[in-house]
Parts: C-alpha cells; sequence; structure tokens
C-alpha cells in the first residue's frame, strides 16, 4: 500500500525527532550539573529532585522574558538567522541512522534502517552540504545586529566554521575509502569485526589520527569551547548573541545542541562503530535487534554528549588567531596525512 | 509527482533570480541567490545526479556565496542603485535584447522533441559519485589534476591583489 | 525519472540565462554584476545537466551522461576560482577608487 511507506517515514522522523528534541533539556541540566561536579561546586539542585525541572524553568523564563529588537537592525535578517540556525541543525539528522533494523518489518514494509532516508546514496555529502549552510546563520546575526561587537563575533565565528569545514571533509574521506560507500549504513556495517586479530575494526583504531581530527573540527563546528571564542560571554560581549533575547536566543541555543548530538551521532557512526559492540557479535532479530542496537547507539552518543560537557568545562578557550593556525596550519596537514595512510594500508592490503 | 516537485523548483528559481538581480540591498542579493542555487540543487537531484547537487550546494551556496558575503561586509557596501538607473536608454536596449534572447533559445528549444530521459547509468548501482570518482581519476585524471593547479593559481593571485601595500 | 521533459530544463536555463544578462547589462555595482554572472554560469550548468540527462540511455553514447556531470563539476570548480580572483580586485579597486561603481573606474578611458 502506498500508505504503508510514508507511514514508515512518518514513524522514523518522529523518533528521530523525539530523540534530538528531547536531548536539548537534558543537555542544560547535564551541562549545569556536569559543569558543577568538574568546578566541585553543588550546581542547580533547587528545583525538583537533583535539579532535574531546571530546564523546564529555564524555557519558561526564556519564553516570558521580553522579546527586544533593537531599533536600527535590519528586522528580516535578524529574525531570519535563528530559524535557520534551527532548521539547518535538525535537517542535517535525516541521513544519520541510529540503529539496525535487523530485518524489521512494520506493516508488511521492511524498515530499510533506522534512517529516515534510506535511499540517499550521497549520505554523509549530504549532511555535509546542509552543515555548510549554518555558516550564514552566523555571519547574518553578527551583520544584522548593527553592533560592531556582534560583528566581530559573527565574521570569527563563521569563518572558524569555514576552516575547520575543510579539516572535517578530509578527516572523512579516509573512513569513506574504508568503508567503499557514502551510505552511513555500508560505514558502519563496514567496522563489523577485528583488525589485525585483536582491536575491534573501528575507524577510531584503524584511522586514529583520523578520528583526532574529526573530533576537534567538529568541536570547532559546533562552537564549543575550546573554541567558542566568538559566543564567549567574557570576550566580544556574548558575540553574535549579544542582541538576541528570549525566543530567539532559545533558538540559537536549541540549534547549537542539536547539532552537537547530530555531531555525538556522526562521530558514533563514524569512527566508533555505531550500533556494535567491540568484539561481541550481537545477531539478534526482529524486535529485539532493533531495540538493543538503538540503546547501545544511544549509550554512545550519550557518552559522546558527555565528552562535549567535560572537555568544555576542563580547557581554557583558544585566542582567535591561535585557532585559526590550529586549523590550517595543522589540522588539514593532520588529516591529508590520515588520507594517505589509509590509501597506503588499502593498496597494501592491510585495511 | 516529480514534474510537479520540478516546476515549483523552477518557479522558486526564476523569482528568486529576478530578486538577486533587482533588490537593491546587496546581503539580500546574496541570500536570493543561496536560495536560486538550493532550488538548482534540487533540480539536478530530480535528474538523478545527487553527487552534483551535493557538490553544487557545499560549494556554491556553501563557499563562494559566503566569500561574496565576506566581501560586501569587508567593503560595507550598504545598498546599491535602483536597476538601470539613470541610463534609461542603455537599461531599455540591454532589458530587450536579453529578453529576446531569452525568448529566442525558448522557442529553439520548443522545436525539439521531448525524447523521454531515462534512468542514469548510476541511479540502480549506488550512485552517481563511483561512477564520477573513477572518471575524475581515470579518464578525467589530467583535468583533476589541472583544475587543481586552477585554484592553486587563483589562491595565490586573490591573496596578492588583496594584500595590503606595507610601506 | 523520465517524467520530466528534458525541453523544459533547457527552458528553464534559457530563462536564468537572460535574467543574468539583464543583471549584467543593468547594474552599476561591480559585486552585483558578478552575482549575476554567477546566475549565467549556473544556466550553463543546467543546460549540461539537462544534455547529460537526455543522452544518459542513448546506445551509441555511453559515456555522454557521465561527461555531462564531469563538465558540470569542473564548471563549479572554475567558477569557484574565478570568484575568488573577481573578489580580490574589487577589494583593490574600492582600496583605490573608493568605491566599486563600475562607471567610476574609467582611468583607463581613451
Amino acid at each position: 500500500m502506498w500508505w504503508a511507506e510514508i507511514l514508515v517515514i512518518g514513524i522514523k522522523l518522529a523518533m528521530l525527532l523525539a530523540i534530538l528534541l528531547t536531548t536539548v533539556p537534558v543537555m542544560v541540566w547535564v551541562e549545569r550539573r556536569g559543569s558543577a561536579l568538574i568546578q566541585d561546586r553543588l550546581g542547580p539542585n533547587r528545583v525538583g529532585p537533583f535539579g532535574l525541572l531546571q530546564p523546564v524553568v529555564d524555557a519558561v523564563k526564556l519564553i516570558t522574558k521580553e522579546n527586544l529588537v533593537p531599533d536600527n537592525v535590519n528586522r528580516f535578517l535578524f529574525v531570519l538567522a535563528p530559524a535557520m540556525a534551527l532548521t539547518v541543525a535538525l535537517s542535517t539528522a535525516i541521513a544519520v541512522p541510529f540503529g539496525n533494523d535487523s530485518g524489521l518489518e512494520l506493516f508488511g514494509q521492511p524498515i530499510r534502517g533506522f534512517i529516515v532516508a534510506p535511499d540517499l546514496n550521497i549520505g554523509i555529502l549530504y549532511i555535509f552540504a546542509i552543515a555548510s549552510l549554518g555558516v550564514y546563520a552566523t555571519v547574518l546575526a553578527g551583520w544584522s545586529s548593527n553592533n560592531k561587537y556582534s560583528l566581530y563575533g559573527g565574521i570569527r565565528a563563521s569563518a572558524q566554521t569555514i576552516s575547520y569545514e575543510l579539516a572535517m571533509t578530509i578527516s572523512v574521506v579516509g573512513v569513506l575509502m574504508a568503508a567503499g560507500s557514502l551510505h552511513l549504513h555500508q560505514v558502519v556495517e563496514s567496522q563489523a569485526g577485528t583488525w589485525l586479530g585483536v582491536l575491534p575494526r573501528w575507524n577510531v583504531c584503524t584511522q586514529l589520527v583520523g578520528a583526532i581530527t574529526f573530533m576537534v573540527a567538529v568541536f570547532a563546528e559546533t562552537n564549543r569551547l575550546p573554541f567558542d571564542l566568538p559566543e564567549a560571554e567574557a570576550e566580544l560581549v556574548s558575540g553574535y548573541l549579544t542582541e538576541y533575547s528570549s525566543m530567539k536566543y532559545a533558538a540559537f541555543f536549541m540549534g547549537e545542541y542539536v547539532h552537537m548530538t547530530v555531531a555525538a551521532m556522526l562521530m558514533t557512526v563514524l569512527f566508533f562503530g555505531g550500533w556494535t559492540l567491540p568484539w561481541i557479535d550481537l545477531s539478534f532479530v526482529g524486535w529485539l535487534g532493533a531495540v538493543a542496537s538503538i540503546l547501545i547507539f544511544g549509550a554512545k552518543v550519550a557518552f559522546f554528549l558527555w565528552f562535549f560537557v567535560w572537555v568544555r568545562w576542563t580547557l581554557p578557550r583558544f585566542r582567535f588567531d591561535q585557532l585559526m593556525a590550529l586549523g590550517w596550519k595543522v589540522m588539514v596537514p593532520l588529516s591529508v596525512l590520515n588520507f594517505l595512510w589509509v590509501g597506503t594500508a588499502i593498496a597494501m592490503g592491510i585495511l | 509527482m516529480v514534474t510537479y516537485v520540478f516546476l515549483v523548483a523552477a518557479a522558486v528559481a526564476v523569482l528568486f533570480s529576478v530578486f538577486a538581480i533587482a533588490l537593491r540591498s546587496p546581503v539580500l542579493n546574496v541570500l536570493s541567490l543561496v536560495v536560486v542555487f538550493f532550488a538548482m540543487a534540487a533540480i539536478f537531484a530530480l535528474l538523478g545526479m545527487d553527487f552534483l547537487a551535493a557538490i553544487q550546494i557545499i560549494v556554491y551556496s556553501g563557499a563562494i556565496l559566503v566569500l561574496f558575503l565576506f566581501v560586501i561586509m569587508l567593503l560595507n557596501i550598504r545598498s546599491v542603485e535602483r536597476l538601470g538607473s539613470g541610463r534609461a536608454l542603455q537599461a531599455g536596449l540591454g532589458a530587450l535584447t536579453a529578453i529576446g534572447l531569452g525568448i529566442a533559445i525558448v522557442a529553439a528549444v520548443s522545436t525539439l522533441s521531448p525524447a523521454p530521459g531515462a534512468d542514469l547509468p548510476g541511479s540502480a548501482a549506488g550512485g552517481t559519485v563511483v561512477l564520477i570518482g573513477r572518471a575524475l581519476l581515470g579518464s578525467h585524471l589530467f583535468a583533476f589534476e589541472f583544475i587543481t593547479l586552477v585554484l592553486v593559481a587563483a589562491i595565490v593571485s586573490a591573496v596578492y591583489l588583496a594584500r595590503r601595500e606595507s610601506r | 525519472m523520465n517524467a520530466i521533459p528534458y525541453t523544459w530544463v533547457l527552458a528553464l536555463s534559457a530563462m536564468l540565462f537572460s535574467i543574468g544578462t539583464v543583471g549584467v547589462l543593468l547594474r552599476r555595482n561591480a559585486i552585483a554584476i558578478f552575482l549575476s554572472l554567477e546566475i549565467m554560469l549556473n544556466s550553463a550548468n543546467l543546460a549540461f545537466v539537462a544534455f547529460a540527462y537526455r543522452f544518459a540511455a542513448e546506445p551509441g553514447l555511453d559515456g555522454a551522461a557521465l561527461a555531462g556531470q564531469l563538465f558540470v563539476f569542473f564548471v563549479i570548480g572554475v567558477a569557484a576560482a574565478e570568484a575568488a580572483v573577481g573578489l580580490a580586485l574589487f577589494i583593490a579597486l574600492h582600496r583605490l577608487k573608493e568605491s566599486i561603481d563600475v562607471d567610476r573606474a574609467n582611468i583607463l578611458r581613451w
């Protein structure tokens, strides 16, 4: 039936959106309690047990704050920028698989993988294409605010984004060579089994330099410390976010957390084996296999989200010239070296 | 269904390219062009060329137009003049010529027999990426290496031309 | 896949080309002229793609579709290079004349 396929896609999309949009308040809580843990203090503990209702209260605060639009801003672009940030971040998620379907069928229709767009053969390229449109959100936010500090923050943020986009893309090329396909489901399946008999065949083991380059580049792409100079509160008066308040600010932050979640999902899929366990070969079928794969994937993504928070509250911030020098003079050559290593290894039959 | 999506994408492309040449604020011109390139990438994807669609968005919308935006902000160009202001005769003649050219090409094209397009060679076998990759590093290797040189020459000349004179 | 007649794609390419030409002829601001030029380049790309789509399964022309797509790839690359150099030229022009109005770049007039 023609509606079965649409219903299956709709269910997968609803699952993905539920995961992404609930990650945002959970991350707010994790960020605040995690930073308190690292900084040896308590963190929010008044609103509900262990402060678990703190994100709810934060959301109410943000919604009821005064929606201030300064006088001389370019209104259309001022409103467009946060909308674009959130839309772009959410749109990249449809090409990321979050589980193994294990031959599951729903309404007589094979699910074809827990990925909203299973036929997208250019999987990872689509993600990079949509993510490269996110530059416009930051640069337009900075420019339309009609404020020198915002403009500095916006230009710096976009320069940082496009510089690290290059390192990110080249470090992924090694993964694609090892997998032989751009489709992320294939990339996960190529990481099954072991390498050199002992290590799991995850790409973090076979291409360690590429994994590290990708992780650093992803930190820079999502504007997280140590690369958050453009939006840091002690520099540039909060950079390109200075003039934003209430729901537009909330939209920017939702966009950033969703982007962070998609980045964690990408790290899991590309370098850490997706939904497979290291040496154990789980081969459940049907519902059990699907649920098990989604839970394993979720656990790995949760670890990476904690890793984002952990690094944020541990490392100091880079100065902008240090950041750009690192991006162009260190990250790009390292990722090219990784790419050479993968090519040589495949030619020699090691990989 | 595919035809309707194509018509919508084509209408969006034409409308926003008119915005791109007619609006007064240069930033809005660049943003309209982003929408035009996105619509064109959609048309590429509809015709089965998914790799080209992704490359179009990554390179054109995501890099070239960002460069345009940076230069507009660097030179602080606030708003530009109205289309064809101050030179009415030239403006009229130019517009007439261009529109006439457009009509002539459309008329010539409509005399062609609309043969049905078929599935592209790569659509079944995992996409066009494999075929394009093999061709770029195989039969078209010289052009691929040469365009690397073109890009390096462009980078070097851009850096040289835009440098500040340090005297 | 065979639901879109390739002549429609060619017609769209022609319309975009003429819109781009109008922009190039009528604007005075150098960056606006360059944007219209990009529209024209894209319309040429669309024409290549239309023909690649048309000759995709033609028996004697295997490789036509691939050649069309490769040509578009190279045109996009060359357009990127040209945009970089052109914008650097505009920056240099602005530094010299304090404006990028092409009517004012007339030092070499006879």
